[in-house]
């Protein structure tokens, strides 16, 4: 007879191995789906997760997208490890793109070199303004920071939408709702020849590692994980919560906002309506596949960013709707959540007949 | 403004709001249980799709409203049996569930993208919608309207006036204690949730069945969280939730409003009206710390284990 037991200290390898198992569990329903609606599940399966990776240029477009899903999540890690429930990324990423773009378009005749840290910095300071507003009503008017950031997301989509119908869209456009094409003082250099892989990538990895840096070796990271674990014995021993929140939430904002730059003023080159397909949602899944982990972040936001790619295959080769990928991000996260049950929890093989 | 122009508007905000209201009833009563499910966004778009493809493909809007029912409750039932079996963080697998419905609406329903239906038609009253103004505002809706009306008095006196009310607002406030009394807390939860579950699929399905009878990609646009704020904005009171379910379809219609008054403002920061009156109205509710503890269920949120006591 199988029961089930809690375990007396939770285990650590089930931590690490609930991803993957998860990953594998999702798999498995994605071929039953795809057998039920009369699709070869090994064929639909090779198109969203090797095909992508097939060749070079591929693996760049696969840097393209995880670039933004990684800076993203880096942050959310962070907030949430501190219970700072921010779903707000994707509204803080479009704010990026509005303002670091609205900077671009002011040095669309520039060759400045200081052009581009300018745009760069105009993203960042936007998305930490966006993420800073739900913040300060959180800490100071108590109010329910999952809405307001959610909120936030949709007045963010209304005002890009907004400013690329009006101030910003370009007046030699033949009226389309898009701004001019940046000029390539605003561009984020690209690193390889014949791929779109731009700079993005380095400056995510390279937020992850920060990232891992603050949580695991700073007395600032100390506080965060034991303000996420026990608030009443962090509030003890004297750590504001408030400057904790205020930095998570301004970190992860900045983090958003140079993604939603990195779009425009890079694959994109200009600001469209539709900068984002949900990265800012994706990456609270890759933030959990991760383990709120930045450097697990990295491995779960590349294949983040092959499903993405897959999903796009996967419409233009076998006619399946491209939202096959949020579905299966859904399913990803259940599996997750219900794996981690493991964490706390094991299943002892009893012989009814001895008890 | 005449008289004439008043009463359009305010039979509009009953309109859009009676989503809002189907889908706050729900949620109110799944949160009174204490379980906070934030996948309404999720299954609203499910019951959604799936109302209006099986309205669509049987011609028969009736069963377009059941079948959302039937999908609101399974979508809430994988929630419930991660929260309330696997103890899964809810604010997690809520965020699960609205990605989820997400997506798999907008799979599910990419053959009908712009396929339109015959929804309810409204239904006038005898003698009721007579009475002048009120009779125009309140009673020359569709039978959902009516069904909502109906909803809202009965959740009013099932929450305040019996015992099934008594025992959701126990397992609420203090699941060890309704425990050591002999209630079911882990049953009455999953009750409460499919409830929840429920009332998104027939809200999901006036969206697709009356409010723009099609089916297009994310159509609910956030009213699925818009609920939940609405939840805070009504202190948890059932009566309270339609004052404020029909005050939010009055914000979403205001760009409808102030073009008919003859303003130019540009329609997309129009748009951004209830999202903005959302943020502001909860922060001038919860300002008040002390008050809103004591408003709120007391459990809400916290997973209940019966293995473990208090």
């Amino acid at each position: 007879m199988i029961r089930i037991q809690a375990r007396t200290e939770p285990s650590s390898l089930m931590k690490v191995l609930s991803p993957v198992l998860a990953i594998v569990l999702t798999l498995i329903f994605g071929s039953i789906l795809f057998t039920a609606i009369g699709k070869s599940p090994s064929q639909a399966l090779h198109v969203l997760l090797i095909a992508p990776l097939a060749d070079s240029y591929n693996i760049g477009e696969m840097f393209v997208k995880m670039a933004p899903l990684l800076l993203c999540a880096v942050g959310l890690s962070l907030c949430y490890r501190a219970n700072m429930w921010n779903i707000g990324a994707e509204g803080q990423l479009l704010a990026g793109a509005l303002g670091g773009s609205a900077m671009a378009l002011y040095f669309i005749d520039s060759d400045s070199v200081f052009a581009l840290p300018i745009t760069l910095l105009a993203g960042m300071v936007s998305g930490m303004l966006w993420s800073a507003i739900p913040t300060f009503l959180k800490l100071h008017f108590n109010s329910n920071l999952i809405l307001t950031t959610i909120m936030f997301n949709y007045i963010a989509l209304y005002l890009l939408i907004w400013a690329v119908h009006g101030p910003l869209r370009d007046p030699d456009g033949y009226g389309f709702p898009e701004s001019a094409m940046f000029s390539d003082a605003t561009m984020l250099p690209t690193l390889f020849e014949s791929s779109r892989t731009h700079l993005g990538i380095v400056f995510a990895v390279l937020a992850g590692v920060v990232g891992w840096f603050i949580l695991s070796k700073t007395h600032l990271g100390f506080q965060i994980r034991v303000f996420g674990a026990d608030e009443p014995a962090a509030r003890y021993a004297g750590f504001s919560g408030k400057k904790l929140s205020w930095f998570v939430m301004l970190f992860a904002g900045a983090l958003a906002g140079l993604a939603g730059i990195g779009e425009t003023s890079g694959p994109i080159g200009q600001l469209v309506p539709n900068v984002s397909p949900g990265y800012g949602y994706s990456a609270i899944i890759v933030a959990y596949l991760g383990r709120l982990h930045p450097i697990g972040a990295i491995l779960a936001a590349a294949f983040m960013a092959v499903l993405y790619m897959g999903g796009d295959l996967a419409q233009i080769e076998m006619g399946i709707p491209v939202a096959v990928v949020s579905m299966f991000q859904g399913v990803l996260l259940f599996f997750l959540l219900a794996c981690d049950f493991f964490i706390n929890n094991r299943l002892s093989f009893t012989n009814q007949a001895t008890n | 403004m005449d008289s004439d122009l008043i009463i359009q508007i305010l039979f509009a905000a009953i309109k859009t709001g009676t989503p809002l209201l189907f889908i706050a009833l729900g949620e109110v009563i799944c949160e009174k249980s204490g379980v906070l499910n934030l996948g309404q966004e999720g299954m609203m778009l499910m019951g959604a799709v799936v109302g209006f493809l099986a309205a669509y493909t049987t011609g028969n809007a009736g069963l377009g409203v059941i079948a959302a029912m039937l999908m609101g409750s399974i979508m809430s039932l994988i929630f419930a049996f991660l929260v309330l079996h696997l103890g899964a963080n809810q604010v997690a697998t809520g965020l699960a569930l609205t990605i989820f419905g997400t997506g798999l609406s907008a799979f599910i329903g990419s053959g009908v993208v712009g396929q339109t239906l015959q929804g309810f038609q409204p239904i006038a009253i005898p003698l009721l919608s007579d009475i002048p103004y009120l009779g125009r505002i309140l009673f020359q809706h569709d039978i959902l309207v009516y069904t909502s009306f109906v909803m809202t008095f009965v959740l009013m006196f099932v929450v305040n006036k019996t015992r099934i009310g008594l025992t959701l607002k126990a397992v609420g406030e203090n699941p060890h204690a309704a425990n050591a009394i002999g209630i079911k807390v882990l049953r009455v939860r999953y009750l409460a949730v499919m409830f929840g579950g429920v009332m998104a699929g027939i809200s999901g399905a006036y969206m697709s069945l009356v409010y723009t009878p099609m089916w297009v990609e994310n159509m609910t646009a956030g009213r699925g969280w818009i609920a939940l704020a609405l939840v805070v904005f009504a202190s948890w009171r059932v009566g309270r939730i339609m004052l404020g379910a029909y005050l939010f379809g009055l914000a979403s219609i205001m760009h409808l409003v102030l073009q008919g008054l003859g303003w130019s403002i540009s329609p997309n920061l129009l748009a951004m009206l209830p999202y903005v009156a959302t943020v502001v109205v909860m922060v001038i509710i919860s300002a008040d710390k002390f008050k809103e503890k004591l408003l709120s269920p007391r459990s809400l949120g916290k997973p209940f284990d019966p293995r473990q006591m208090a």
